[in-house]
């Protein structure tokens, strides 16, 4: 069975995250794009909703898995490879709200795709954000390849690829943790259980309680973590990231959290879910949670969450005013990069 | 027993396609008496009886193809053992009329693409060339087309340019001098010699033995068109939303000369040696004129059908014979045939019969003329003249002009009561 | 120069690229220790090691998905899909994912990887051994696909397409791998991924394939000669992106064109052969362009009269070349 977690104990008088080897200014850090992740969500709904963009799919609710697991890991050394909910990882790992809003309003600057994908379906090698595509799953084996090509050059780089439990079901995810266990690859397996695909509920996707229970059948452990919790999914992403730098290969965590939005904007989640149900999820929201619990410890003050909050809007706004009045794509772009090397040209 | 095969109907011909079977087993046989109908690449080709005799088995069944050589049927000759007793007590059916002889034009086979349309049928890289080499209609006319149908290849322009491109010899001979001579006809200075197309081979050869074998006389009729031309007028627009065709007279004639047939059917009727036989369906043969020639599609028991059945059958297979797509079965079994030379202004026509036809009737052109109307006065009206050849072995002047005289009543006495459909 | 057969070439190909760059590598099932079925891997295993030639587990999904990832992070793999039959399940991992990479990331990304495969039939293969599969692959924009028919041009695109930055499909056929032996030229021979090859020069007609029909139509311009038809025949070495120049070139010289292969016949490679010589060449055209191809039932039968019903032989395109010249 999959080792469950608790909450982060305060260790020896220290605050939890100290114990847990982050100083004031990176525990606010984490804070910060959790809110910003919501923040550029929340705006990209108003605007989907004013006609002035045809699609959001979004991150609200899973901030807290998504930048807790991110956190762990190196950016610019590891790989991560997201799912199309994961605003709050391509931030952590360096993408902007300006990234963000050029991708939501499909211009030619957007980074992950020069507009040609809808919102969501991150990328950007420098970064190394592993570009992504709509079918889910299959970003599952390109993690385990990117794993493998750091083993064989003898790198520590560890990959991390997330995923929700819907995906879990796809061959492709077990194809790749068979593998991982079979090289012991330094892998991070993230499945961000939000309770739906789409509208399909856990119960009707798989017949366990924790998906975590499956690292098992290929020889690495699972766990699962409150992924409403930040500190808790820093906390065992970081055993995890580091079972994988020393070459012992992946882990699966299980973060169960919930998304508080319907699936994206062409979705209505009242047909399948009861207010009352998402009501109860609110009052866990990992970032009012994480707020409570920086106040409490001294470390969120009204001047810094104000600051925060001002610094946060800038960016939206101006992120919304760029993107918006940034030029589309030329139509002659069609059909450029379909090869790295057209021999046509 | 002598073996019949599947002969070479034409250079570089490697197969054929056994089209009918003209005897069956048991059968009499005399030599050069039809005997199967192959279809090529090249032709379709009634192919004559090798020897007398009694055909004793078929080995390729209608339909399939051999290659040349392959045997196709075994006669059994006359005067070998047996071969003298009657068999089976059968009669030889000498009143079974030939078949009416397939135009090598109008009928396409699905697996066969260019049957018969090799000279007149250029590939685009052929008239490039002779865009190119500037060749002038009469030189194309002497090309010898190598390819399937006779079709002048892209080699065959090649090689004629480059023998019009070599000197002129000493002793002033033609510079295509090396080229095979045509074989038909005298080249004379001022003349060309525009080589036979399949199509018009055929027609020559049916219409020489038409005129050779039939006694043809000739009968007219004029016929006051007014009521038609009226009708017609009134209705071909409703018709042509309705139907999706065009009412011409076509059909209305069709129609009228059904009902002739069926007042005077011995004209509807095939001489052979043993009687006249009389057919039981009406079957209409309708000329059609195609780019080199002609081509007759049969509308097949025309007398079970109305004037717009008869309209819609007559312009599918008109289509279908200009756009080359008819079938073996479209072009035969007519019993007898209009044609329409009208069109083109003639106001009188000596039109051939196809045998084993009787009759075929000429529709000339419909113009107004003055004329004098039962009550002496003069009045202008629409008229036609209807033209019927016919054999007069069969039939004689009487029968010829009672019908001329039905179908001419038919078609005067036209009024909205007759039924279109 | 050495003379060798088509699978020894590929063989050596490999051997050549993973000893000039260490990022290359082989995954794939039974590619280790065994050397692959066909034998194409003989010996790698032990000269390269376990990371460089890589027993997958039996899951062709993976093996192409975890290729792509290893492309990413600075590798260049050699995916080996046991038959073109089983890339089935790789189906999304090629179409949805490889073949996309660079045009959904505006060319940010790109996959520098192989996927080799054999296809192709006469080896009582039967329906889940004898496949071929370019057409299907031919259709996705991204994917390069290449199908040589020796062992020059084995060697010499394999090394192309190691080296190529974008995700090439390679098909063996493996009829091919041990009937055909030829001169493979020393040093390095890389063979353009794109280019076609006239592969004998002739006026009368000209004669498109790839892969084993190359061949069998080189034995049939061989035959045509005899005849006094002097047949071209042009190896198209690339599906994908297909040279059309050549193509184009060899119609416009011999007005007559056969095209021909084992793949199915419907929307096949002789499809759009023919669409690029009406668009290029019409106006050369002696005759209408013809195609012998595989007929369209699912694949090739077990039973070998069946089998043999199924492929275009030698024969069967003689007689479809002597219709062609003849017309």
């Amino acid at each position: 069975m999959a080792t469950q977690t608790r909450e982060v104990e305060a260790k020896g008088g220290q605050s939890r995250h100290r114990s847990l080897g982050l100083s004031d200014e990176e525990a606010l850090h984490i804070y910060e794009v959790m809110r910003l992740a919501r923040a550029i969500d929340e705006r990209m709904w108003l605007i989907n909703r004013q006609g002035r963009a045809p699609f959001v799919i979004s991150c609200q609710g899973q901030e807290g898995a998504q930048v807790g697991v991110s956190a762990a890991l190196k950016p610019g050394y590891d790989w991560v490879v997201p799912y199309y909910r994961d605003a709050g990882v391509v931030l952590w790992f360096g993408m902007t709200a300006r990234d963000q809003m050029l991708s939501f309003f499909a211009r030619r600057e957007d980074p992950s795709s020069g507009g040609r994908q809808m919102p969501g379906h991150f990328g950007a090698r420098r970064l190394q954000i592993l570009t992504t595509g709509s079918p889910v799953g299959a970003q599952l084996p390109h993690a385990a390849g990117l794993a493998l090509a750091f083993k064989q050059r003898k790198e520590d780089g560890v990959t991390a690829v997330f995923f929700g439990e819907g995906a879990s079901s796809q061959g492709d995810v077990h194809e790749a943790m068979n593998f991982a266990g079979i090289h012991k690859l330094g892998l991070l397996f993230v499945c961000e259980n939000n309770g739906y695909a789409i509208s399909v509920a856990q119960d009707h996707q798989v017949a366990i309680k924790d998906l975590a229970d499956r690292a098992a059948g290929y020889g690495f452990p699972g766990v699962v973590v409150d992924g409403n919790d930040v500190l808790a999914c820093y906390e065992v992403a970081k055993e995890a990231v580091a079972r994988a730098r020393r070459g012992e290969g992946a882990t699966l965590i299980e973060a169960k959290t919930y998304r508080l939005t319907a699936h994206s904007s062409d979705d209505d989640d009242r047909r399948y879910r009861q207010a009352e149900e998402v009501a109860r999820w609110r009052q866990k929201d990992p970032i009012q949670r994480y707020a409570k619990y920086l106040r409490e410890s001294g470390s969120l003050t009204d001047a810094v969450e104000q600051d925060i909050t001002e610094r946060i809007n800038q960016q939206v706004d101006e992120a919304t005013e760029y993107a918006e009045n940034a030029p589309d794509p030329s139509p002659d772009s069609l059909a450029k990069f379909v090869y790295k090397q057209d021999i046509r040209g | 027993m002598a073996s019949v095969k599947m002969p070479q109907l034409g250079e570089s011909i490697t197969e054929g396609t056994i089209s009918k079977w003209l005897k069956q087993p048991g059968d009499q046989i005399k030599k050069y008496e039809g005997l199967v109908e192959v279809i090529t690449d090249k032709v379709n080709a009634e192919v004559p009886a090798p020897l007398a005799g009694v055909l004793k088995e078929i080995k390729v069944k209608e339909g399939t193809t051999v290659t040349v050589g392959t045997e196709i049927a075994v006669i059994e000759e006359s005067g070998t053992p047996g071969a003298a007793l009657p068999t089976r007590g059968r009669e030889p059916e000498a009143a079974v009329p030939a078949p009416q002889p397939v135009s090598q034009r109008g009928v396409s086979e699905p697996a066969r693409a260019s049957e018969g349309e090799g000279r007149t049928r250029l590939s685009p890289a052929v008239r490039a060339l002779i865009e190119e080499h500037r060749i002038s209609d009469a030189e194309l006319a002497r090309i010898q087309g190598s390819g399937i149908g006779g079709r002048i290849s892209k080699k065959d322009v090649e090689d004629f340019v480059a023998r019009r491109a070599q000197p002129v010899a000493a002793d002033g001979e033609q510079r295509e001098a090396a080229a095979p001579k045509p074989t038909f006809a005298q080249e004379g200075t001022e003349s060309t010699v525009v080589p036979l197309s399949p199509m018009r081979r055929s027609i020559a050869g049916n219409m020489a033995k038409s005129k050779q074998t039939i006694p043809h006389a000739w009968t007219v009729a004029e016929v006051d068109m007014t009521n038609v031309v009226r009708f017609r007028q009134k209705v071909k627009d409703s018709f042509r939303q309705c139907e999706g065709v065009e009412l011409t007279f076509v059909p209305i004639i069709v129609k009228a000369v059904v009902e002739g047939l069926k007042a005077v059917p011995v004209l509807n009727a095939s001489w052979s040696d043993n009687g006249v036989l009389m057919h039981r369906d009406i079957n209409i043969g309708v000329a059609v004129s195609v780019d080199d020639g002609l081509i007759v599609p049969v509308v097949h028991q025309a007398d079970r059908q109305s004037i717009a059945g008869l309209a819609k059958s007559i312009d599918d297979l008109a289509s279908r014979a200009r756009a080359n797509k008819l079938t073996i079965p479209d072009v035969q079994g007519a019993t007898f045939t209009v044609n329409n030379p009208g069109t083109f202004g003639t106001i009188l026509s000596y039109s051939i019969i196809a045998p084993p036809q009787a009759g075929i009737l000429a529709m000339d052109a419909i113009v107004k003329r003055p004329v004098v109307t039962d009550g002496d006065a003069i009045a202008i009206r629409s008229m036609m003249n209807l033209c019927l050849s016919f054999d007069h072995r069969v039939l004689d002047g009487v029968s010829a002009a009672r019908f001329l005289q039905g179908v001419r009543r038919w078609l005067e006495g036209f009024s909205e009561q007759v039924p279109l459909y | 120069m050495a003379s060798r057969t088509v699978i020894e070439a590929i063989r050596e190909a490999m051997d050549q690229e993973m000893a000039r760059d260490p990022s290359v590598f082989l995954i794939g099932e039974d590619v280790g220790q065994r050397g692959g079925v066909f034998l194409a891997s003989d010996g790698l295993h032990k000269k390269y090691g376990e990371y460089r030639v890589l027993d997958s587990p039996l899951a062709e999904s993976s093996i192409v998905g975890i290729a792509i990832g290893a492309a990413v992070n600075g590798m260049r793999p050699i995916a080996e899909i046991q038959f073109a039959d089983f890339i089935a399940p790789a189906f999304n991992q090629i179409v949805e994912e490889a073949a996309r990479f660079c045009y959904r990331s505006g060319g940010d990304f790109n996959l520098p990887m192989v996927i080799r495969t054999p296809y192709g039939g006469g080896v009582h293969g039967a329906l889940y051994h004898s496949q071929s599969i370019e057409a299907t692959y031919g259709h996705i924009p991204g994917l390069k696909v290449v199908a040589p028919s020796n062992p020059a041009d084995a060697a010499g695109l394999l090394k192309a397409a190691v080296r190529d930055p974008d995700p090439v499909l390679y098909l063996e056929h493996k009829r091919t791998y041990r009937l055909i032996r030829g001169e493979v030229p020393d040093g390095d021979g890389v063979v353009p991924i794109g280019k076609a090859e006239v592969k004998r020069e002739g006026n009368d007609i000209g004669l498109i394939a790839y892969g084993l029909m190359l061949n069998y139509c080189l034995e049939v311009a061989e035959k045509l000669a005899a005849e006094g038809v002097s047949a071209e025949v042009l190896d198209l070495r690339t599906i994908k992106p297909m040279d059309e120049a050549a193509v184009a070139a060899t119609a416009k010289k011999t007005g007559k064109v056969l095209v021909v292969h084992e793949d199915n016949r419907f929307a096949g490679i002789a499809a759009e052969v023919i669409a690029i010589i009406m668009e290029n060449a019409f106006d050369s055209l002696d005759a209408p362009v013809m195609r012998l191809t595989g007929p369209d039932v699912p694949a090739m039968p077990f039973n070998h009269v069946l089998e043999e019903a199924f492929l275009p032989t030698p024969e069967r395109i003689l007689a479809k070349a002597r219709e062609l010249a003849a017309y």
